[in-house]
């Protein structure tokens, strides 16, 4: 007997070890929950409720001297998407009502609105935003300009009189030109879900056969480590690109994000990008004796990372500088990035291959931690 | 051409030198202390000890999961360490938990192992069916292995290790918390194997009855070997120094106290009415009267010695050359008023469901005052439940339940005032000391000041823990923490004490220390409720009942339910053959 038949990989053992992983799956509601369930409910939270656009904000008008135009002023807000106007006597009342937050702006006609509006000296209008969400009191303020300007123009221009203002911006918006957040955001949770699946189911279930004390007799039976490890990566893999699947179809036909990319590439970057999440859900079950404590590391440097510090809410370029370099060891970055540039943008191939090999090179290291750390043996 | 093939005959397992250490610098747990040993082939040897004697770490080593700091181990001739891929292809070996995946079925599991096994497809369904009728599992084929009762679980995993025979089979307690009808069908499978396939098995076990049925036995306790060789040659030894007191009147818990600490005694244990003595030397009846001074009414005959004896024996040598104190010691409790023959505990009809299923399926009995009531059952029975809904943590279902007088369903608070309780696991906090323990308990029990003090000092005393006052109790060893967890338990002196399980994994010495504090607390007319596994406990209690999938299947004296259910053809009928008379009885 040499030594060959030692260490050579056997099917009918992988097979089996794979078969009794899938029935696992399917059995443990509890993984059919992160991989189905949980894209589906972070999908429909993402894409319905969390939303980085002001919609319908709810925005004071005080007409302090009523007239033809500062009434069809009043009209411009009345008729956008972006406000629901509330209409006030006085803008002490308005204020009342922006301290308490039942309005996040305050716009006012002063009594002069009509003789000052084409002069171009002082502002006909007064505008109070409220700055506590900044980045919300940002995109008001951004949109009342533009209500204003608007309405400006069309007046200047049905009056024939010259536009006087001192600056005319002209918007271009390239890749996602509604502007809908939506647009970025539910492609970055395609990474979100991959990790989840990746890092935190692997991670349990590995740890759950350590808890069960079922490792144990496996690793007394003939099966090569090599065997354990492809078992518990190959279901997992197909499961993790089930939901991949699953969360680009419900973006693209639920939530029509423009996809401009190829499939293909998609496909490649997502294996790569779940080769990584699953090697970190193993590294964690085997400094983790137990399922608790495996899923609670795994949400710690898996799935919070794949949250925050992949760009996929939060930009890392506004990020400290520390954090941009913590960024740099977060696979779901590089993943985001692919998503959005194949999402929005198409197949930029630049981004996309150095992204790419950024993944390989992760999952690559990742697995020959796993190779260094596993043995058939308990300590 | 097989390296395998050219091992030694003689011995399957040969170890010389054998330390394993655990734990770092500060706190080192030596597991197995320079073991040297020999294991011969085609027959069964068990290694019988309580827990922490290294016996799980010494079956690790042999399939190669460890790596030994010291010496060396040969499995079938092959090198342990080096070859452990090797030597795993040719043994099978069965964790204390079974390893089987619960969300599998029967059939399931059997083929994952198939598969790791390398069995061909064609060669599979004729090895099922011997194995399904040899454990009787055929019926269930289909049925998730988490949804087998403790039994049957153990008997699928000896199953799936038999699926190849393999030349060296090792299991690691596969009988513990297990029905003795189940037991002894899984040695009846073991034995079949040996005999078939001339398989060497080595298993684990902490039950002492049982290495009776082992054709050889090594001794351990904390990581060294005591002894090994057929087990009837350890009994032989006492032939002649074993006797059977019937103490007639006298009460036998004084009496057994008294014997249990004369320098001429090994041991001395109560089994249901009469005291089990156990001398140094070679006496006959007369000179066991007139050592021990016995009043003329005590009858006394000789017994059988038995192989716990001769590890007790053992073992209290090597307690004794180590310096450590083997006299039961006593405690004093305050005198409970008498009030003799009162119903302390009634329950009626009880029971609790979880969802479809009945944990505790209509039970009644009732326990006088200051009686040692047990309740007897394999794990699955329904004891814990029982006992939960009897300290009021768990609501009943249905039924009625009376403690001290209360009922337990409208006054729970009340009852818990009276009740201590000591968990199955140790329930106190291991990150505090023995004393911080005691201090948080008692004051849990809302004791304070002077009378917090005394009860703390008490509790060092009588139990021995001063010494450890300052110990974390994640550090003391398994006896200790027992002896802990009472102490916490009756720090309120309670008059009703519950007992879950109190001596599992400890050795026989620390179980008679502990059953010593049960006997003193009876005495002062505390009424005590244990639940054990271990069928021979029974023998301590006054009454018990003997529980099975919820239900009591009997109730009475040790004495009662031996005449009652007498094996046919046996003359000293024990707990377990008892037990499985009336499994059998009631089952056709």
């Amino acid at each position: 007997m040499g030594r060959t038949s030692e260490t050579r990989l056997s099917f009918m053992r992988l097979k089996g070890l794979i078969w009794k992983e899938t029935k696992q799956i399917v059995r443990d509601p509890s993984s059919i929950g992160i991989a189905f369930f949980l894209p589906v409910a972070l999908l429909l939270i993402f894409g319905y409720g969390v939303s980085l656009d002001a919609e319908h904000v709810p925005i004071g008008i005080v007409i302090e001297q009523p007239g033809p135009e500062a009434n069809d002023f009043a009209a411009g807000f009345r008729d956008s998407d972006f406000f629901d106007p509330v209409f006030y006597e006085s803008v002490q009342d308005a204020e009342k009502d922006l301290i308490e937050r039942k309005i996040m702006g305050l716009v006012w006609t002063r009594s002069d609105f009509a003789r000052t509006l084409l002069s171009g000296t002082t502002a006909p209008i007064g505008v109070i935003v409220n700055g506590v969400d900044a980045n919300q009191a940002r995109i008001v303020e951004g949109y009342i300009t533009g209500v204003w300007i608007k309405w400006l123009s069309s007046y200047a221009l049905s009056h024939g009189k010259p536009l006087s203002l001192p600056v005319n911006i002209k918007h271009r918006i390239w890749f996602n030109s509604a502007v809908r957040s939506r647009n970025f955001l539910v492609p970055g949770l395609v990474a979100v879900i991959m990790t989840l699946i990746g890092g935190m189911l692997t991670s349990m279930v590995v740890a759950r056969e350590w808890e069960r004390g079922t490792m144990e007799a496996l690793l007394v039976t003939p099966v090569r480590i090599r065997e354990i490890i492809l078992s518990k990566v190959i279901p997992y893999f197909i499961l993790g690109m089930g939901g991949m699947l699953l969360s680009v179809y419900i973006s693209i036909v639920v939530f029509d994000v423009p996809f401009r990319g190829s499939y293909l590439a998609l496909g490649f970057a997502s294996a790569l990008f779940m080769l990584t999440a699953i090697a970190l859900g193993l590294i964690i079950s085997t400094a983790a004796g137990n399922q608790f404590v495996a899923g609670q590391i795994a949400i710690v440097i898996t799935f919070l990372p794949a949250f925050m510090l992949s760009g996929f809410v939060f930009d890392i370029n506004s990020m400290p500088v520390p954090i941009q370099v913590i960024t740099y060891t977060v696979s779901a970055r590089y993943f985001v990035s692919i998503l959005q540039t194949l999402f929005l943008a198409g197949d930029i191939w630049p981004i996309y291959l150095v992204n790419c090999l950024w993944l390989a090179i992760m999952a690559f290291i990742f697995f020959l931690i796993i190779k260094k750390k596993s043995h058939k043996r308990l300590i | 051409m097989d390296q395998a093939q050219s091992w030694q005959d003689d011995f399957c397992i040969e170890v010389s030198g054998l330390t394993k250490t655990f734990g770092s610098d500060d706190k080192i747990i030596t597991a197995l202390d320079n073991c040297s040993f020999k294991v011969k082939s085609g027959m069964v040897t068990g290694l019988i000890g309580p827990d922490g004697a290294g016996k799980t770490t010494f079956m690790r080593l042999c399939a190669g999961l460890l790596v030994p700091d010291e010496g060396e181990i040969k499995v079938l001739g092959m090198d342990a360490v080096r070859d452990f891929l090797k030597v795993q292809s040719n043994i099978r070996y069965m964790p204390q938990r079974f390893g089987l995946y619960e969300d599998l079925t029967v059939q399931e599991n059997l083929d994952l192992y198939s598969d790791l096994l390398g069995i061909p497809k064609e060669r599979r369904q004729e090895r099922y069916e011997i194995l399904m009728r040899m454990t009787g599992l055929a019926p269930f084929k289909q049925r998730l292995a988490g949804r087998l009762s403790g039994g049957m679980k153990q008997k699928l995993g000896l199953a799936c290790t038999l699926i190849k025979p393999p030349r060296l089979l090792i299991l690691d307690e596969p009988t513990v918390g297990v029905d003795p009808v189940s037991r002894r069908e899984l040695w009846e499978i073991v034995y079949s194997q040996v005999e078939e396939e001339g398989m060497s098995v080595l298993l684990s076990t902490a039950y002492l009855d049982e290495a009776e049925r082992c054709q050889e036995v090594i001794l351990m306790h904390e990581g060294h070997t005591l002894g090994q060789g057929v087990p009837s040659e350890f009994s032989q030894k006492l032939d002649g120094h074993c006797f059977m007191l019937d103490p007639g009147s006298i009460p036998k818990r004084s009496l057994q106290r008294e014997l249990a600490n004369r320098d001429e005694v090994i041991d001395c244990i109560i089994l249901g009415e009469k005291i089990r003595l156990v001398t140094i030397d070679t006496l006959d009846s007369s000179q066991v009267k007139q050592i021990f001074q016995l009043p003329d009414e005590v009858e006394v005959a000789h017994a059988p010695p038995r192989f716990e004896d001769a590890f007790i024996w053992l073992l209290k040598e090597r307690l004794i050359s180590l310096g450590r104190d083997v006299k039961l010691k006593v405690i004093t409790h305050k005198k409970i008023s008498d009030l003799p023959d009162e119903d302390i505990i009634v329950v009626k009809n009880l029971k609790r469901r979880f969802g479809n299923f009945y944990a505790v399926n209509g039970i009644s009995f009732t326990v006088k005052r200051g009686e040692v009531f047990g309740l007897l059952g394999a794990n699955g029975a329904g004891k814990t439940t029982t006992f939960r809904m009897l300290c009021g943590l768990l609501p009943a279902s249905e039924g009625e339940l009376y403690v001290a007088g209360e009922n337990l369903r409208k006054a729970r608070a009340k009852a818990r005032e009276r009740i201590g309780y000591m968990a199955q696991k140790f329930s106190l906090y291991v990150d505090l000391t023995v004393i911080q323990n005691l201090n948080f308990f008692s004051s849990a029990y809302g004791l304070y000041g002077k009378k917090q003090r005394e009860r703390v000092e008490w509790a060092l005393d009588a139990f021995d823990l001063r010494q450890e006052a300052n110990t974390l109790s994640r550090d003391l060893p398994l006896g200790f923490k027992q002896r802990l967890a009472l102490a916490a338990a009756l720090m309120h002196e309670p008059d009703i004490l519950f007992l879950d399980e109190p001596t599992s994994g400890v050795d026989p010495l620390a179980r008679r220390q502990f059953w010593a504090h049960i006997n003193s607390l009876a005495d002062a007319g505390v009424t005590i409720m244990v639940t054990t596994h271990f069928m021979e406990e029974a023998e301590y209690c006054d009454r018990i009942v003997i529980m099975k999938r919820g239900k009591i299947l009997a109730e009475g004296t040790p004495e009662e339910l031996k005449k009652k259910y007498h094996p046919p053809g046996v003359d000293n009928p024990t707990m377990e053959d008892t037990f499985i008379t009336l499994i059998e009885m009631k089952e056709t």
